[in-house]
């Protein structure tokens, strides 16, 4: 009966726009789905225990990332340390001091401003300010410090989002008990804060693995095999830049593969768990 | 004891203050440095020359420094990729927000983020390896690598920012409208294209242009797909944008030529400056609703 009331035109447009939507969301689908089986098809066989055990030798010629596993690893260790409390602590600053809706809304912007400046530019004003200026070389350091501003905004959001969900009255509470505002901070609103941290440090470590671009010019391509401290003090190539390295400079595309796809199988795993955590503290919210 | 109490309270304070400005100072510290450093470059060869100059020719014995093909091509790849990603992104954002069952939004949803995780050197290797010789074969060109490949590779890349803002835009919209409109007879399809599109079009102009800026800010894929020569932009030419300029000479470059790579980095931070500055604006607007 409806059906009738419906004109031809209508009818047209109404099928040409499921058609658009549906050959749209299968195109992403598809390509996502692409990407990680040719990834992990092409890459999978390449990992080997060599490769991931030993640094690369030029004597055998052969290539292993042991090092570039470790130089990701000790560069997430160090921006996550440091960013943690600067971004928690402005997180803190915005929710519960700042009383001055100016100062709020200029350091927001400063917030915003910093998510959207490109890579390429954190690693040209890292290399010029830690590098050269505060004289570190290119190092690991100077890289992690390149990648704590980068990151400052994303631990921030997410500090802010939680300590949002902290009733009121439980402040109100503490202070009601006599409690200094130091005091509420410490014991009633920083443990409130912590799935806001962990979330905020998933997306980072996904940021940070993924990054590339800031990396280049201040933490730099070595390859050696290094301590945690000593690594930080020398220059070291990340998975992703040793990735560029092997597959743009070098010609190494099955080493580049095997790269590409322990660096798809941690996105997965990254997605996943920032998924299962995002869910786990909603219902921990909500009961 | 009270004066030490109230004088931890203001140490407290003061700390926390000081964390609270820390962005404030890096938007300044990145602003300032890419000002000083970028500047005298620009003064030596002239504004003029720099910007609109059309030959790069950095380590000739008379080197000429001018970046117009540098600015047009992240134009063009820029807007190719936005031709390209923003109806697929917009699509799919529709049918998420609107149409899709709870189940397939769910692995939709991940696919869309896995998409927005993977790292750019992982879509440059796959483009330099898929795509490019895909496009080699198919124009029968000596080398695939140019400004196409940039841009498919480009659109790819902003499809996440695009679908994400798009649902949270499209998601906002007040039940309400949609009611009214089923209520006088037109089609659900027909009710979220011509009434909830409309009314989260700010929100949707935010998703464009965050995708701009993603684009346009995106170094490494590029770099690996694009081919890297200073030419003019053309479809099947390799080319080098704003970004892969700074990354490609960097290592090496000394003097004047390295103070120049500054000038094309403060080009680029004006060009993202006034890309946050429309963000902001549509934002506020889908605010205001």
């Amino acid at each position: 009966m409806q059906k009738n009331h419906i004109s031809k035109g209508r009818k047209t447009y109404i099928l040409l726009m499921r058609v658009l939507m549906a050959v749209s969301t299968l195109l992403t689908c598809g390509l996502a789905l692409f990407l990680v089986v040719y990834v992990l098809v092409k890459g999978i066989p390449n990992i080997t225990w060599e490769l991931l055990s030993t640094k690369p030798s030029y004597l055998s010629g052969k290539i292993g990332i042991l090092p570039d596993i470790l130089n990701t690893l000790y560069i997430i260790i160090a921006a996550l340390v440091i960013v943690i409390p600067f971004g928690a602590g402005a997180a803190v600053y915005l929710t519960e001091y700042a009383r001055n809706k100016k100062l709020v809304s200029v350091i927001e912007y400063a917030a915003e401003t910093l998510s959207g400046i490109p890579s390429i530019i954190y690693g040209l004003v890292g290399m010029l300010f830690f590098c050269q200026f505060l004289n570190m070389q290119t190092s690991l350091l100077a890289g992690a410090l390149t990648l704590v501003i980068m990151n400052l905004p994303t631990i921030m959001r997410t500090t802010q989002e939680s300590l949002k969900t902290v009733p009121q009255s439980y402040r109100e509470g503490a202070f009601g008990l006599g409690a200094g505002k130091w005091r509420v901070i410490r014991t009633v609103v920083l443990p409130g804060c912590i799935d806001g941290v962990i979330t905020g440090c998933i997306l980072s470590v996904g940021r940070i693995l993924g990054e590339s671009a800031a990396l280049l010019f201040t933490a730099g391509f070595a390859h050696a095999l290094n301590g945690f401290f000593e690594g930080l003090g020398s220059s070291g190539a990340t998975l992703t830049v040793a990735l560029y390295v092997y597959a743009k400079e070098q010609g190494e595309f099955e080493v580049a593969f095997g790269i590409a796809a322990i660096l798809m199988i941690l996105t997965l795993i990254i997605n996943l768990l920032a998924s299962f955590v995002g869910r786990y503290f909603k219902k921990r919210r909500s009961i | 004891m009270k004066d030490k109490k109230q004088f931890l309270e203001t140490f407290v304070h003061g700390v926390f203050l000081i964390l609270g400005l820390i962005t404030v100072g890096c938007v300044l510290l990145i602003t300032v440095y890419l000002i000083i450093s970028g500047i005298p470059a620009i003064r030596e060869i002239g504004l003029f020359d720099f910007i609109l100059g059309d030959k790069w020719q950095s380590t000739a014995s008379e080197p000429s420094f001018g970046i117009l093909p540098f600015i047009l091509t992240s134009v063009y790849g820029t807007a190719g990729a936005i031709l390209i990603g923003v109806p697929i992104g917009f699509m799919t954002a529709v049918y998420l927000a609107k149409f899709a069952p709870a189940t397939v939004k769910n692995v939709v949803s991940s696919a869309v983020s896995l998409l927005a995780g993977i790292p750019s050197v992982v879509y440059g290797l796959v483009g330099m390896l898929v795509l490019v010789p895909a496009i080699r074969k198919l124009f029968d060109l000596p080398d695939g690598s140019g400004l196409l490949a940039a841009i498919i590779v480009l659109a790819i890349m902003i499809l996440p920012s695009i679908i994400n803002v798009s649902i949270t835009a499209l998601e906002a919209v007040p039940k309400e409208y949609e009611d009214a409109s089923l209520a006088l007879g037109a089609t659900p399809v027909e009710t979220y294209f011509k009434v909830s599109v409309p009314a989260a079009k700010s929100g949707i102009a935010a998703a464009v242009v965050l995708g701009v800026g993603r684009a346009i800010g995106e170094a490494m894929a590029v770099m690996m797909v694009s081919g890297n020569a200073p030419n003019m932009p053309s479809l099947f030419q390799s080319v080098r944008f704003l970004t892969t300029a700074v990354a490609s000479e960097m290592s090496y470059a000394g003097g004047l030529q390295k103070q120049a790579l500054f000038s094309i980095a403060l080009v680029l931070f004006l060009f993202i400056m006034l890309i946050n500055a429309t963000l902001n604006f549509f934002l506020k607007r889908s605010k205001e609703g």
